[in-house]
């Protein structure tokens, strides 16, 4: 038993309709819990009002906005070193849900910005960042449609994703050396294990970012299955059209 | 090795269109800018680092689409593949040649269209340095990203999309380093930077241009 079997496109199949259901229901409890604790259960901040509650959102889909890239890293180099199918498939899939995550984190940042910081827009590096992870998207997005053979729409776009992943690190550095930020830190700062939030507002933050966390799975598992199908479609259209 | 980086530049010399043209870009995007934003000598001498450096960049990013696409219709590339000289080194090579004929005119060019947008005197020679350095790495990038694209049927839009944010770093440092300059500030830690980036470029990205475009001619 290891994750290899998985690379079976038929056991692939199997697990993720056993496992999506879970995924869903999870996710949408996760998400409406956090959400509606978030909104409802907690006391205005002292300062900002009612307008942090948009944290429970705007975290959140930051958060898996880079981890959907980082995902696509990983199942990027899972295709070029072991070719797997299924692999660059799941690549392709969390592309538009990572998209949609970075665009509603900037959305809600700007949301947020306009009554707190009197601004929608500022060119700060983080948000600058974001912009420019949201072009990767974008970039990766644009590959995958223009190439029609499917096995080198992959290649390509696998190493696009290992050569985008270095630089948008870098552009993350070179930013921050180009204008000093407006953004707050951090709210969870892992690294230090600390809180730069109060219980208050952690707990149904951290109830939101696994619910988040969750429908990112199941979307992601969702989509794959269908470019599996599509692809399996496609082998039958083109077997058939041989014996015609 | 010699025989190819003497064919490509050539060929960038003779066919007409290549060499000229991402110079005469660039002279045109610097022209337009002080029409779109007033002829106010402060604020053009504020900006004018940034935009010779934008007015570089694109015209490096114009220029780019004939750097493979003509040998990829006509064989040469397959030729190149098969050859002994490793497709990491004719890479290398062509995006040599693509310097020499488009980055290297517009260093030179740079600080006369710094004199038309009131660049501060200081900046001049930072202004040189940055592009000097910093150019080649746009064209080693600009090279990964024609590699890419070289297969794809009009292919130039979305190489656009996926080369630019690629260049933001080699953006950030070059132009940091030049408005610095131009404000009389210390400019030596982007430029340090900027050719930390530009060696590191030069190092690896041949390796996944050539992965990439083996992967096209396969």
């Amino acid at each position: 038993m290891s994750l290899w079997e998985y690379a079976n496109p038929v056991k692939f199949l199997a697990l993720s309709a056993r496992v999506q259901p879970v995924l869903w229901v999870a996710s949408g409890l996760c998400i409406s819990v956090g959400l509606i604790w978030g909104f409802f259960g907690t006391p205005d901040d002292f300062r900002q009002g009612s307008t942090v509650k948009i944290i429970y959102l705007h975290v959140p889909s930051a958060l898996m906005a880079i981890n959907a890239w980082f995902m696509m890293l990983v199942t990027s180099l899972i295709w070029l070193i072991r070719r797997h199918h299924v692999s660059a498939l799941a690549a392709k899939a969390a592309a538009p849900v990572g998209l949609i995550m970075t665009l509603i984190a900037l959305v809600t940042g700007a949301i947020w910005g306009q009554p707190m910081w009197g601004t929608w827009w500022a060119w700060d590096p983080r948000l600058t960042s974001f912009l420019i992870l949201f072009l990767f998207y974008l970039g990766y997005i644009a590959l995958w449609e223009a190439i029609e053979d499917p096995d080198t729409a992959a290649d390509l776009t696998s190493i696009l994703c290992l050569v985008g992943s270095v630089f948008a690190i870098l552009s993350r550095y070179a930013v921050r050396f180009w204008n000093q930020g407006l953004h707050q830190g951090t709210s969870i700062p892992v690294a230090t294990g600390g809180r730069t939030v109060s219980d208050v507002f952690f707990y149904p933050l951290v109830i939101s970012m696994i619910g988040f966390g969750l429908l990112f799975l199941a979307l992601v598992l969702y989509r794959t299955c269908t470019e599996i199908r599509v692809r399996r479609t496609r082998a039958l259209l083109a077997r058939e059209g041989q014996g015609a | 090795m010699k025989a190819l980086l003497k064919r490509d530049l050539m060929l960038a010399l003779r066919a007409g269109g290549g060499f000229g043209l991402g110079l005469a870009f660039f002279l045109i995007v610097t022209v337009l800018v002080p029409f779109s934003v007033g002829p106010d000598p402060v604020l053009l001498t504020s900006i004018a680092p940034g935009v010779l450096w934008l007015g570089a960049l694109l015209s490096c990013l114009l220029s780019l689409d004939r750097l493979l696409a003509l040998d990829f219709e006509d064989g040469t590339l397959d030729l190149l593949a098969t050859a002994p000289l490793p497709l990491e080194a004719a890479l290398s090579v062509k995006a040599l040649a693509h310097w020499l004929t488009t980055g290297l005119p517009l260093v030179v060019a740079a600080p006369v269209l710094g004199l038309m947008l009131n660049l501060a005197p200081a900046g001049y020679g930072w202004l040189v340095a940055s592009l000097a350095v910093g150019t080649p790495a746009l064209s080693v990038i600009g090279c990964f990203g024609a590699a890419l694209t070289v297969g794809v049927k009009r292919g130039g839009l979305l190489m656009s999309l996926l080369v630019l944010p690629l260049y933001v770093p080699t953006l950030i440092f070059g132009a940091e380093a030049a408005r610095r300059g131009a404000e009389g500030l210390d400019a030596m830690t982007p430029l340090i930077l900027l050719a930390g980036l530009t060696s590191a470029t030069i190092a690896l990205m041949p390796f996944a241009s050539a992965a990439v475009l083996r992967m096209t001619l396969r």
